[in-house]
């Protein structure tokens, strides 16, 4: 491991003084291992776009759970690692996104992540207060990647009560530690992108990372950077764990903003960098080119060429990858640089681009209706899969603003009434909680199922509404999960070398496979009041008021008198001086 | 007269059950002038449908009505159309024999003022006389079941008709009963619970208590409130809902002071005042106190503005759905412009409450003091208020 080679290089560069008393070492704690991989993936896509996937994975074999307190950090970063002791967080999953990722052209993303910010948290069951955690969680981790996620409150938290299992080890159940926010309307930029980098190891100096540069990162149609902890097992028998932290940024080039409408991808052209070195402290660097449609080179051609080849099996479908590994200094070449390119050729052959082969589970979402008085939202989701129903569940998180109404829901698939077999929903409590609505759906093969619910719209107090009242208000993605079942991996009829004894029942590895797909998120308008008229509203209802109470009062509390016209002034003068004289009066 | 009134029945119940039938019931019970989310029958449903996914009706913030109207529309879903013409019909009836008994009352206490002559002798004209009296029970029951308030609510299966049928019926029974019981009417019709532990009792009664008081649905409707709490500053919040709810209450003290010796009169009052500055009014609360306008025919030639109100009445009723079309579908007007007409509607309704009580104490001064008065001097005397 690096670190007892460095402690060797250490102790062999000091001379031992003479005379020195033989200085005993105090015993120091075993140092936690812990371990740094990157990658970078890189899919052409089919309509021309071309999809970059960088993770960069920190494995520390560090007992967050336990007594022993955490204080040397090495490669994990320090500022996270106070987070999750502080807080007792087993699980941290935030996401920030720009843009929508489009399923039906692009397939599936590798990491699926809504539009704005979604954060979701699995606390550890030691804690007491988890709403009071939550807060002071979400204010820290604001000012960590300089996002506004101070705007997470009750009334936008939900605690799903089936979606959104732990992805780590642990079998705490109790889905009272777990808890789920989006902000739909996060705008991610700059200020995002570098405390970002700032939590990896070589930072921005070296690596891969060194291509994260933002003008091009955001000069993208789809843009996503995420960080996900959690616990893993240390060995096959899982004794003990270790934490996990996995960063991720996946970015869609388009063709024709960033490509310039040439069919022609370079990491220059990308990022407008290349790679020069590893980081040092990666045990391993790798760089991935999706080459599954080419596998004569008939569609692009790849250079510098290289002999790894790599397959696996990703999101139900086998690709296959060409591989550079860049702790090789053979990969970097003669100018000490690496920059790949892949040149389309022109299709003027009789070369028929392969189909793309078209995810199963896709889903859409719009409100429908007019005026400002209510409306419905619609979720379709889409199965295409030609023989199999599989069950997806459904999360809606949807603000107390919108008033949903239960008993409008209708669900139907090709035509007919599809009951969810488990529906929880929560109802909102006004400038409280939101909706929360789960349901578990069975989707029947190569159809569409229509989720239909209505709702009506709130008259919110003047100051409730954001400056720009009349562009609307955001409604957060849905969530779909499902284990779908592949196609492709999913081969019955395979002559393959294989005995019969084990290719009776159709079940290979990555038969089937975890799925996570996001809505759009929805814009929603209100009516608003006036918003330059709250002292003439008070004045003229009270005004209306006054005019009730005054006349009221008149008659309440005067009686009918006949109306005699008073005396002038010298009449009532000289009526005084008479009374006072006992005199009778004028 | 039981002919007459059974004849208005079954018109009454026909108009209803043809506009159940058209497109126009649904249509009307999305409306905010006669559904408020106090009494509208999609929260109804709503609480039976959280109730079959066994949530509370109260847990969430979409259900406001008392458990009796839970349990009342469990067994009667089916029913539910026949249920509110039911109600109408009670109400009719009920105010139909309240006002018969009360013109009874009436006319015996008329008949001992002229025995014991503490009549004048020129207010004979202001005498009233039973063939004028013997229609007024019928006119009532017909301006309860023929106002077009009344019909749009039975159609929109708004629970405040359930709530004037109590209402008419706790009249009734003050009437037989002979005693008299003040302000208790915004009880009757939230009250009646049966058959809960007090613990959840006192939960939704806190619950529902809390919602009626602090007002934080700022649903347009046809009253003051919804405006002036979204415009509100936030520090002056809480002064204002206090003043505001002790407004709708504070006259009753006042009011059966000065009214002892009439407490129909009182009740009518008291009706109209709730209805024009409760929290969440609709216009079959309305109609409620409207039914009682031919009660006071005889005040016809003290009354001083009733044109006036009468026509403002009508124009902001037919510019209510107007308005609310330009601001929320059109998007041609705002809020301002719904407001107004609000504003409007208060006023009229004010001065149609005083504008009656006026008539009322100048008709019992006169009964006592005489119709045609003279100043001092002999020359024709003017009645002032002083």
């Amino acid at each position: 491991m690096i670190a007892i080679t460095q402690r060797h290089v250490h102790d062999a560069a000091v001379p031992p003084l003479a005379g020195d008393p033989p200085a005993a070492d105090p015993p120091s704690p075993p140092p936690s291992k812990d371990d740094f991989q990157e990658e970078l993936v890189i899919r052409p896509l089919h309509s021309g776009d071309i999809y970059a996937s960088f993770q960069f994975r920190t494995v520390w074999d560090a007992d967050f759970m336990g007594d022993q307190k955490v204080s040397h950090y090495r490669l994990f970063p320090k500022s996270l690692g106070q987070v999750i002791t502080k807080f007792s967080v087993r699980e941290l999953h935030i996401s920030f996104t720009q843009g929508y990722w489009r399923t039906m052209q692009w397939g599936q993303p590798y990491l699926p992540s809504p539009p704005g910010a979604e954060l979701w948290v699995w606390f550890q069951d030691t804690v007491t207060d988890v709403d009071g955690t939550w807060k002071e969680l979400t204010n820290v981790l604001s000012g960590i990647f300089c996002a506004s996620l101070n705007f997470i409150d009750s009334t936008n938290t939900v605690q799903p009560s089936a979606s959104f299992k732990p992805l780590g080890i642990g079998n705490v159940t109790d889905h009272s530690f777990l808890r789920y926010a989006t902000l739909p309307r996060e705008i991610v930029c700059t200020e995002n992108l570098t405390p970002w980098k700032k939590l990896l190891p070589c930072g921005s100096k070296a690596g891969l990372s060194v291509l994260l540069k933002s003008e091009k990162l955001f000069h993208s149609t789809f843009h996503s950077q995420a960080v996900h902890v959690r616990p893993v097992c240390q060995d096959p028998q899982c004794r003990t764990t270790s934490m996990e932290l996995r960063q991720t940024l996946n970015v869609v080039f388009d063709l024709h903003t960033s490509g310039q409408g040439k069919r022609e991808w370079s990491l220059f052209k990308m990022f407008s960098r290349t790679l020069t070195e590893a980081c040092p402290l990666a045990s391993s660097s790798k760089v991935y080119v999706d080459v599954t449609d080419n596998p004569q080179g008939e569609q692009f051609e790849l250079s510098p060429a290289t002999p790894l080849l790599t397959q696996a099996v990703v999101l139900g479908d086998r690709r296959t990858y060409s591989v550079y590994d860049l702790t090789q200094q053979a990969s970097f070449g003669s100018s000490r640089s690496l920059n790949m390119l892949l040149r389309w050729k022109n299709s003027h052959n009789n070369v028929v681009p392969p189909v793309m082969l078209r995810p199963l589970l896709h889903s859409e979402r719009y409100v429908a209706g007019y005026g400002l008085q209510a409306g419905e939202i619609h979720t379709l989701i889409y199965n295409h899969h030609p023989y199999r129903a599989f069950p997806v569940l459904l999360l809606s998180a949807v603000p107390w603003y919108l008033r949903l109404y239960i008993h409008t829901l209708t669900v139907s698939s090709k035509g007919k009434d599809n009951r969810p077999s488990y529906i929880h929903y929560q109802p909102s409590k006004d400038r409280e909680r939101p909706h929360l609505l789960e349901m578990l759906l069975q989707l029947p093969p190569n159809s569409v199922t229509e989720v239909t619910v209505e709702f009506e719209r709130a008259l919110l107090k003047w100051t409730e509404y954001t400056p720009d009242p009349n562009h609307g208000f955001y409604v957060g993605s849905s969530v779909i999960s499902a284990l779908v079942p592949s196609v492709v991996a999913m081969d019955t009829n395979s002559t393959l070398d294989r005995p019969l004894f084990s290719s009776f029942f159709p079940c290979k590895e990555e038969a089937s496979y975890f799925m996570r797909v996001y809505t759009e998120p929805l814009l929603v308008n209100l009516p608003t009041p006036d918003f330059s008229m709250p002292y003439n509203v008070i004045c003229l209802t009270c005004t209306v008021v006054a005019v009730g109470y005054g006349s009221l009062y008149n008659l309440l509390t005067r009686t009918f008198q006949v109306d005699e016209p008073s005396p002038g002034l010298a009449k009532r003068i000289a009526n005084v001086i008479r009374r006072f004289r006992g005199v009778p009066l004028l | 007269m039981a002919a007459p009134l059974a004849l208005l029945l079954i018109v009454a119940v026909t108009i209803r059950a043809a506009l159940f039938r058209t497109s126009l019931a649904n249509l009307i019970s999305e409306r905010v002038e006669v559904v408020s989310p106090l009494n509208a029958w999609k929260r109804v449903v709503e609480g039976l449908a959280l109730l079959d996914l066994d949530i509370s009706p109260y847990s969430g913030d979409v259900f406001h009505e008392t458990p009796m109207v839970i349990y009342l529309f469990h067994f009667l879903m089916d029913y539910a159309e026949i249920t509110f013409m039911l109600a109408d019909c009670l109400t009719a009836v009920a105010l139909y024999l309240a006002v018969k008994d009360y013109n009874k009352q009436v006319f015996r206490k008329q008949k001992f003022a002229l025995e014991a002559d503490r009549i004048p002798m020129d207010c004979l004209e202001l005498i009233r006389s039973p063939t004028e009296m013997y229609y007024i029970p019928l006119k009532v029951a017909m301006f309860y079941l023929l106002n077009p308030f009344t019909i749009v609510s039975c159609v929109a299966k708004c629970t405040c008709g359930l709530n004037n049928a109590v209402i008419a019926l706790f009249i009734l029974s003050t009437m037989r009963g002979g005693c008299l019981i003040y302000g208790l009417f915004t009880v009757a019709s939230a009250g009646l619970y049966t058959k809960l532990d007090f613990a959840l009792l006192s939960a939704i009664f806190l619950a529902l208590a809390t919602y009626h008081l602090s007002v934080p649905d700022l649903t347009p409707n046809i009253g003051l409130f919804w405006y002036f709490f979204a415009e509100m500053f936030d520090h002056f919040r809480l002064f204002f809902l206090c003043v505001f709810q002790i407004n709708v209450f504070f006259y009753t003290l006042p009011l059966s002071i000065k009214l002892k010796e009439h407490p129909v009169f009182l009740i009518f009052m008291q009706i109209a005042l709730i209805a024009i500055f409760k929290s969440y009014p609709t216009v079959g609360d309305l109609s409620l106190y409207m039914a009682f306008l031919p009660v006071w025919n005889h005040l016809y030639r003290f009354l001083r503005n009733i044109f006036l109100v009468s026509c403002v009445l009508l124009a902001c009723s037919a510019l209510f759905p107007v308005l609310w079309h330009l601001w929320i579908y059109a998007g041609s007007a705002n809020s301002n412009f719904y407001y107004a007409i609000t504003l409007l509607f208060s006023v009229a309704q004010i001065l149609l409450v005083s504008d009656y009580f006026y008539a009322f104490l100048r008709r019992e001064h006169h009964l006592t003091n005489g119709l045609y008065l003279k100043k001092k001097d002999g020359s024709e005397a003017t009645l002032v208020l002083k």
